[in-house]
């Protein structure tokens, strides 16, 4: 095991993306994940890797195509608005079938925003966000440790599904300094042969890279490969953390931030005589549904919380369908909830849930 | 699987490459190149795509670079081009072509990369990306088909569109005042330092595309030079589009489009940087 590091998270992240093996980086600045771009512009060439400032987002991400069409594991970072403008060619990497990890180091919005930290690019990350019918693998890092370790799990997960897997974290947790630690790692062997465009050889055919299938048969064909995709996605890659459940009368539902703040508010109102435990998604798509559903039939109200105004309470209504009140409490704009204030929410809701 | 089988209708007309009978009796002195793949193409009538693509392909064949080049096409008529050019190729979105090209040159810089887009994708929507891979000195090859007209989505204007030209989204005629003048593309990038080679030709006359095939084998000759990147633009007829026959539009290139796109090298390397050919 190799010793403990103190490190920023966009700093593990872009150490893991080293030792993961990226063959080539490409990203445009912006706050607050600067630290990606310039940790790699200058370790990358030390390893004999590519990193490249791009002109734009909409750049790094086609850089990102190319390249990962050539099949080379390949990544980019940026925060809200820079995501904003990559979404068209996420669109076609999904589309197109090529596996790469995008990192979102998510900011309050909406148009510029703050560069406080944020969750508001959810329903962004896990409902589409381009266009036409596509999901990405979603993971949620809570800490330092989980933005270097979940940079191994997405691009073994992208190379797995060929198929994009974005990173949602947040400035808060791209920005903070905790220990990480590095674990070994071995690269799984994938054959891109198949599909890979590095020079057609008198032994096989042509490949090529595209999202274009002109004809609505075909399309339809295409539409249905992925989803099936989609599919295998939903049942082998769901993953939660529980705390606290085993005895819990409530559940808090936070992913991210978020769930460190609950984590806290969790320890206050266990204090206080309330038993409530956590849920915390760590794919956001695949979502843990299922295991929501479970849990109807032991808790009596569930809280999402969350840093926007309301997005992934949505996806935990859709797992409990009605079988227990949900709700919702959220701060936006680059405010953060304190774990009292979570606490006297929860209280709130508590008292007016067992008056009704 | 290619899918142009299922673009074109189902058709008895087989147009081999070469007659198997008649080799005998007489010498092969043309035929397509076996770089090119045998179907037709969608293009229509007069167009120069089909014309451009074979050029393109008989290039990679007789530099025997099949294996080692990728090509890009991105959103225009020519976005089906890899169902035409038997080499690994990469569709791109509107515009990303040169993007597209900078990640398969950075990772595989021994390979012959070129991308192959229309004005409105390099002029308009493009331009950005473009211009930096160019001031990068991407050492790829841009080939510009410069036809004056969206073609693809049939014949709006473009950002090369001629002044007074009609086209469907300038009824009247291109009005410069409103829309500023066509781009010079060829002009304009071969004042960055990181272009190595440019030039505009055309392919409306059997002279011009003989000049045209000379300058796509230099230009993707001068790849292994690693020294920048070449633009190829060429004017492309667009007979459709321009409302007219084929011959009216061959025609069209030499009265018209040339007096604001004027053919020939605007930027070419000097004898020291071409010693090891």
């Amino acid at each position: 095991m190799s010793e403990f590091k103190l490190m920023k998270g966009n700093e593990a992240m872009a150490e893991a993306a080293i030792q993961a093996g990226c063959d080539a980086y490409f990203g445009y600045p912006i706050t607050p994940q600067s630290e990606v771009l310039e940790y790699l512009a200058r370790e990358m060439p030390k390893h004999n890797r590519i990193v490249m400032q791009a002109e734009s987002e909409v750049a790094s991400i086609n850089m990102v195509y190319g390249a990962a069409g050539a099949g080379f594991r390949t990544m980019t970072s940026s925060s809200s608005p820079g995501i904003s403008l990559m979404q068209e060619g996420i669109s076609y990497i999904a589309g197109a079938e090529l596996p790469c990890l995008i990192v979102n180091v998510n900011r309050a919005g909406p148009g510029l925003g703050t560069i406080q930290p944020g969750q508001g690019d959810y329903f962004q990350s896990t409902k589409g966000g381009g266009h036409g019918d596509y999901k990405m693998i979603v993971l949620a890092p809570a800490s330092v440790q989980e933005m270097a370790d979940f940079v191994f799990l997405g691009f073994d997960l992208a190379d797995k599904y060929r198929n994009p897997v974005l990173m949602l974290s947040d400035g808060a947790i791209g920005q903070m300094m905790e220990k990480v630690q590095f674990k070994p790692y071995t690269r799984p062997e994938i054959d891109k042969s198949s599909w890979a465009t590095t020079g057609k050889p008198k032994t096989r055919n042509r490949n090529y890279i595209t999202s274009l299938h002109i004809l609505p048969e075909k399309m339809e064909v295409h539409n249905l490969k992925l989803e099936e995709k989609f599919k295998k996605i939903r049942e082998n890659e769901v993953r939660f953390e529980e705390i606290n459940t085993a005895d819990a009368d409530y559940l808090f539902v936070a992913y991210g931030l978020s769930a460190r703040i609950c984590q806290k508010a969790m320890d206050i109102a266990r204090q206080k005589g309330i038993r409530i435990g956590l849920l915390r998604p760590i794919t956001l798509y695949p979502y843990p549904y299922q295991r929501l559903r479970e849990l109807t039939a032991q808790v009596k109200m569930m809280l999402s919380v969350e840093l926007n105004s309301g997005q992934m309470v949505e996806d935990v209504r859709l797992g409990v369908e009605g079988k227990v009140p949900v709700e919702f409490y959220g701060r936006m704009g680059g405010m953060m909830p304190t774990p009292e204030e979570i606490v006297h929410h929860l209280e709130t809701l508590i008292q007016y849930h067992h008056a009704n | 699987m290619p899918i142009d089988q299922h673009v074109l209708p189902e058709t008895d007309l087989i147009i081999p490459a070469c007659h198997k009978e008649e080799e005998d009796e007489y010498e092969v002195v043309y035929h397509k190149p076996a770089t090119l793949v045998d179907v037709n193409m969608h293009y229509c009538p007069g167009c120069a795509h089909s014309l451009v693509h074979k050029l393109i392909m008989e290039v990679v064949e007789e530099l025997d670079i099949q294996e080692k080049t990728v090509g890009v096409a991105p959103v225009g008529c020519s976005v089906f081009a890899y169902d035409y050019m038997d080499i690994d190729m990469q569709e791109a979105a509107h515009g990303r072509a040169c993007a597209v090209a900078t990640g398969i040159k950075r990772l595989m810089p021994g390979k012959y990369v070129f991308t192959y887009q229309g004005d409105g994708d390099l002029a308009a929507i493009g331009i950005g990306e473009t211009l930096h891979a160019i001031n990068r000195g991407e050492n790829i090859l841009i080939v510009f088909m410069n036809n004056a007209v969206y073609g693809m989505t049939s014949g709006q204007m473009a950002p090369t569109t001629l002044p007074g030209m009609h086209t469907t989204t300038s009824p009247d005629g291109r009005d410069v005042s409103f829309y500023g003048a066509p781009i010079k593309v060829a002009e304009l990038m071969a004042n960055l330092p990181g272009s190595f080679y440019v030039t505009r030709q055309a392919v409306n006359s059997a002279n011009a595309v003989r000049k045209t095939r000379k300058a796509l084998v230099n230009a993707f000759k001068y790849q292994q030079l690693h020294k920048g990147t070449c633009l190829v633009e060429i004017i492309g007829n667009c007979p459709s589009n321009w409302k007219m026959t084929p011959v009216e539009a061959a025609k069209f290139i030499d009265e018209e489009m040339v007096k604001t796109f004027p053919l020939g090298d605007i930027k070419v390397p000097n004898a020291e940087d071409l010693k090891i050919f």
